[in-house]
């Protein structure tokens, strides 16, 4: 144990649940040795008012992102499929409900 | 494979105001400038708790305890934000630490003036965190995505800080003769070191130039200081406190207040370590740190022991 470097131990971002049925939205990030003290840790820091009902914590290496530089070559395929959303499509005269 | 000029998608980013995240490319100094100064505001918020702990055990009632350590847990809540957005840029907070220890990163100057008597706890409420909301407010829209989201979410939670410490005042001042003296004597003290927290004039501020091409910084010291004093003023005349600048006064045609020179040779002393409390304020830290080391240490070997036991 003398041999540990100081730490301030791992990281693991925090998600938020504002309310039921809402998306989990990311807050921030935490330190802690394991998860029990994560999940005290992010309570502690990003609920201190109300902010939520829920919580995920995920370790900040276990993120997988996509690189800022294949952006435009790795979203392009979904820019020219117009057919993908309802207002591609004719409708007859007169139809409803549709 | 197509060649990417980053130095352009970085600068197009930055003039269409599309934020900055942590994974894009960025230049080596944009990554420093943001370190630094999102470091020192977080070591700002954690150094700031030490004169405000110096009241929680001489609170005047239980409501004002119970606002005290609140706040002061939002203090720490706030740099531990701030921490978490210099950490996207790939430093570590053991070295953010040890920078501060070492004398390489600052602090908010503010936080080396003692806290006397409880209107300084008023005074720092008011005035300490009624600047540093002006400076936060700017800050939401700086181009670095984590430090802008760390700015709105401090944003939402300071301004109790500030209207708490304002209730400080305005109670003192409808007090007795000896508390309103006292109010005025934390004004008379406070006044002036708000004033710079804003930083130099800025016509001397070293790291302006940057910070302003690349919308870290939106908007300029001497703007920023103005926005305060303009509002702080009214805010001070309404409970009866007086302004210690015998050289402020409205000025009618730029719409706001002229003010006295400020002391840069204080601001400077302070900054080079002779404020009141500099060495104080430090040696509190190192020793929290320090005598804090076994926890940390014991909860890592903890964590340790339970992953070997998983894998047996």
């Amino acid at each position: 144990m003398e041999n540990v470097k100081d730490t301030q131990w791992p990281i693991w971002e925090v998600f938020i649940q504002s309310q039921p049925g809402t998306p989990y939205k990311h807050a921030g990030s935490v330190h802690g040795s394991d998860k029990e003290i994560a999940m005290q840790n992010a309570r502690d820091t990003y609920f201190r008012r109300n902010e939520g009902t829920s919580i995920w914590l995920v370790p900040t290496d276990c993120i997988i992102a996509s690189n800022p530089d294949d952006a435009e070559m790795f979203f392009d395929p979904s820019n020219d499929k117009a057919y993908r959303h309802p207002t591609f499509y004719t409708m007859p005269e007169g139809a409803l409900n549709i | 494979m197509e060649h990417i000029d980053h130095l352009k998608v970085f600068e197009t980013k930055i003039e269409q105001d599309i934020n900055i995240e942590a994974k894009d490319w960025m230049p080596d100094d944009y990554r420093k400038h943001l370190i630094r100064q999102i470091s020192q505001h977080a070591h700002s918020e954690v150094i700031g708790m030490q004169p405000e702990g110096n009241w929680i055990t001489r609170a005047p009632s239980l409501r004002a305890k119970k606002i005290l350590l609140a706040k002061i847990q939002d203090e720490g809540g706030h740099g531990l934000y701030l921490y978490s957005a210099a950490e996207t840029l790939g430093i570590g907070r053991d070295e953010l630490i040890q920078q501060l220890h070492d004398g390489k990163a600052k602090y908010s100057n503010i936080f080396n003036y003692p806290s006397l008597t409880w209107a300084d706890i008023g005074a720092i409420g008011w005035l300490v965190d009624g600047a540093a909301i002006v400076n936060q407010v700017s800050l939401q829209r700086t181009s670095y995505g984590p430090y802008s989201r760390a700015m709105v979410r401090i944003c939402k939670e300071e301004s109790f800080h500030q209207r708490q410490g304002y209730e400080i005042m305005a109670k003192m001042m409808a007090g007795t003769a000896a508390q309103r003296e006292m109010a005025q004597d934390a004004m008379n003290r406070w006044w002036w070191p708000a004033l710079m927290m804003f930083g130099p004039h800025d016509t001397d501020s070293p790291h302006t130039g940057n910070a302003v091409k690349w919308k870290i910084k939106r908007q300029s010291n001497d703007t920023l200081r103005q926005k305060f004093i303009d509002k702080t003023v009214q805010q001070a005349e309404v409970i009866g406190l007086t302004i210690p600048d015998p050289d402020l006064k409205w000025n009618e045609e730029k719409k706001s207040y002229d003010h006295g020179e400020i002391n840069w040779n204080e601001f400077r002393e302070v900054i080079n370590g002779n404020g009141p409390c500099n060495r104080q304020r430090m040696s509190n830290h190192i020793k929290a740190h320090e005598e804090g080391e076994w926890v940390r240490k014991a909860a890592s070997a903890y964590s340790n022991k339970q992953k070997l036991r998983v894998s047996q």
